[in-house]
């Protein structure tokens, strides 16, 4: 569904994501875990087309190359990315912040189905339709930036750092539900710095270190490598 | 008493009037500034083009003047997307500085264009529907309808912004690009597309402002400046990107303008002969834009600060 070939990014100049190579094949979920700063972020932006990037390689999504295109043009062929601060729209509604996830979509019945469908996702969304989106708390900011990324019914979702900052038991709906969204078949691409849970959820997993993509494997096999266990999990 | 009172109700309407030309005016320059957090130096040379738009096309066709203001309109919108496209798209990638200068450089430009082809020579709009039709509708209240009529046009502009903003789906995405322009774009919204919108809107309204006012306001190539302090006073009153806040900012600043008369009637009454203060009325109009500035940078309604 997404392939990624030797994509190196530079901030002025400087490279800060070198040579980076990496597939999802549909109703995967693939997790790229790696510590703060490693250029996990900077990966999805690229890929989303996000301004002020010089990049190289090459970007295909469903056989389509999107190198090039612009953010808005990607979002339309259904790749969505949630991103790391939510990017929520802070003094709208919830109720708001989910239809604007719906930009894309022309039919308004659609629309509300799906809006019902993220509801019975997230009921607490639902109890909070009324209320500005910051004036959730945290964890319920992270569930209507998933909300309105699903909005649009992608093909394929990246996960941008979901559990940052997150008290431990939102953070562990977080993962209940990105674990539902995989048994529903959606293409998921998980960054983050949570690696346990990252590994137990993911099929395939890539571990990022200062701007490279220096492993990967059968995420199962990654978790008992000694490579993780000594890195990450400190066991 | 019996000549104070007369001259207190003629300023207040007139301020009232004159206060939802200048909201006219500022609705732009908010909506721009709302969208994408530029300060468009060139917007009283809108003004300026609406006017002249007015002035040169009316007896060109052989129509009122009245009838030119949607194409005042169309010229408005037409210049904002080219002003947008052709030269403020390319500022946004440099810093602040680049984005003012280059807005300032976009208003030279323009004044100089027209004095060009206009000339120097203020100019009128002699007659039409609207010119020297005034009633008198209270003891020395003159309502003149020039200035009715661009008070109403005023409200119907604002009230149709607000319903675009707040009613449209294309209003919820302007909304969305000027409260997050990332968050925007990963939904699906073309955020240069939207930016693109605001100097149209911006660019139309304000030159339907321009096409009114020549009715009672000659034209020269300069006469963009008074409005664009006016605008930007009114706008920072009002609170940056604050469609409410300007209307109201635009009502209080006309009153501002309008009532000085009021204290130089009173002088005259109390034969204090020299205190007049009539001819200060725009640095009052100053005074209190610096004072907001100090003291509630957000403006009345702001929600940018």
């Amino acid at each position: 569904m997404l392939e990624v070939q030797d994509i190196t990014v530079r901030y002025s100049g400087l490279p800060v994501l070198r040579e980076a190579s990496l597939r999802v094949e549909e109703g995967q979920t693939v997790s790229v875990v790696g510590a703060n700063g490693a250029g996990k972020s900077t990966l999805l932006k690229a890929i989303m087309g996000a301004a002020r990037m010089s990049s190289e390689g090459r970007i295909n999504f469903r056989g389509q190359s999107i190198k090039g295109l612009k953010t808005e043009e990607i979002v339309r062929l259904g790749l969505i990315y949630v991103p790391e601060d939510r990017k929520l729209f802070k003094p709208l509604s919830v109720e708001e912040n989910l239809l604007l996830g719906a930009f894309v979509v022309d039919d308004e019945a659609k629309k509300h189905t799906k809006l019902e469908y993220v509801y019975d996702l997230f009921p607490r969304l639902r109890e909070r339709r009324r209320q500005a989106a910051g004036s959730l708390s945290g964890g319920e900011q992270q569930m209507a930036a998933i909300g309105r990324g699903l909005m649009s019914n992608p093909k394929m979702l990246m996960l941008d750092e979901p559990s940052l900052g997150l008290a431990p038991l939102m953070v562990s709906e977080v993962f209940a539900t990105v674990r539902r969204l995989q048994q529903e078949g959606l293409t998921v691409l998980l960054v983050e710095q949570n690696v346990l849970e990252a590994l137990e959820l993911a099929d395939y997993a890539y571990i990022m270190q200062t701007g490279r993509l220096r492993h990967e494997g059968v995420a199962q096999e990654l978790l008992q490598s000694d490579l993780v266990r000594k890195a990450f999990l400190s066991i | 008493m019996e000549t104070l009172l007369p001259e207190l109700l003629r300023s207040l309407v007139s301020g009232l009037l004159m206060g939802m030309v200048f909201a006219l005016v500022a609705l732009g320059l908010t909506v721009i500034f709302g969208v994408m957090d530029i300060v468009n130096f060139a917007h009283g040379e809108f003004l300026m083009i609406g006017m002249y738009t007015t002035l040169v096309t009316a007896p060109l066709i052989g129509v009122d003047p009245t009838l030119t203001l949607p194409l005042a309109g169309v010229v408005g919108a037409a210049l904002g997307l080219a002003c947008y496209f052709g030269v403020v798209q390319f500022l946004l990638r440099g810093p602040m500085v680049a984005q003012l200068l280059g807005t300032f450089g976009l208003m030279l430009v323009l004044r100089n264009l027209a004095l060009l082809f206009m000339g120097s020579e203020p100019r009128s709009v002699h007659k039409g529907w609207l010119v020297g039709q005034s009633w008198l509708v209270g003891p020395g209240v003159v309502l003149e309808s020039t200035k009715l009529a661009a008070a109403v046009l005023s409200i119907v502009s604002f009230v149709a912004v607000w319903w675009l903003i707040r009613r449209t789906k294309t209003g919820m995405a302007l909304t969305a690009t000027s409260l997050d322009k990332e968050g925007a774009r990963y939904v699906g919204i073309s955020t240069e597309r939207m930016n693109g919108l605001a100097w149209a809107i911006g660019g139309a309204s304000v030159a339907i402002a321009g096409g009114l006012l020549v009715n009672f306001w000659p034209v020269d190539p300069n006469v963009g400046l008074l409005f664009t302090m006016i605008a930007f006073a009114t706008v920072a009153l009002g609170g940056f990107g604050s469609i409410r806040g300007a209307f109201l900012a635009g009502i209080l600043i006309g009153l501002i303008v309008s009532l000085p008369t009021v204290w130089d009637a009173f002088i005259r009454y109390a034969g204090l002969g020299d205190l007049s203060i009539h001819s200060f009325k725009y640095t009052f109009v100053y005074i209190i834009y610096f004072l907001i500035m100090v003291i509630r940078p957000q403006g009345l309604f702001g929600w940018k600060q």
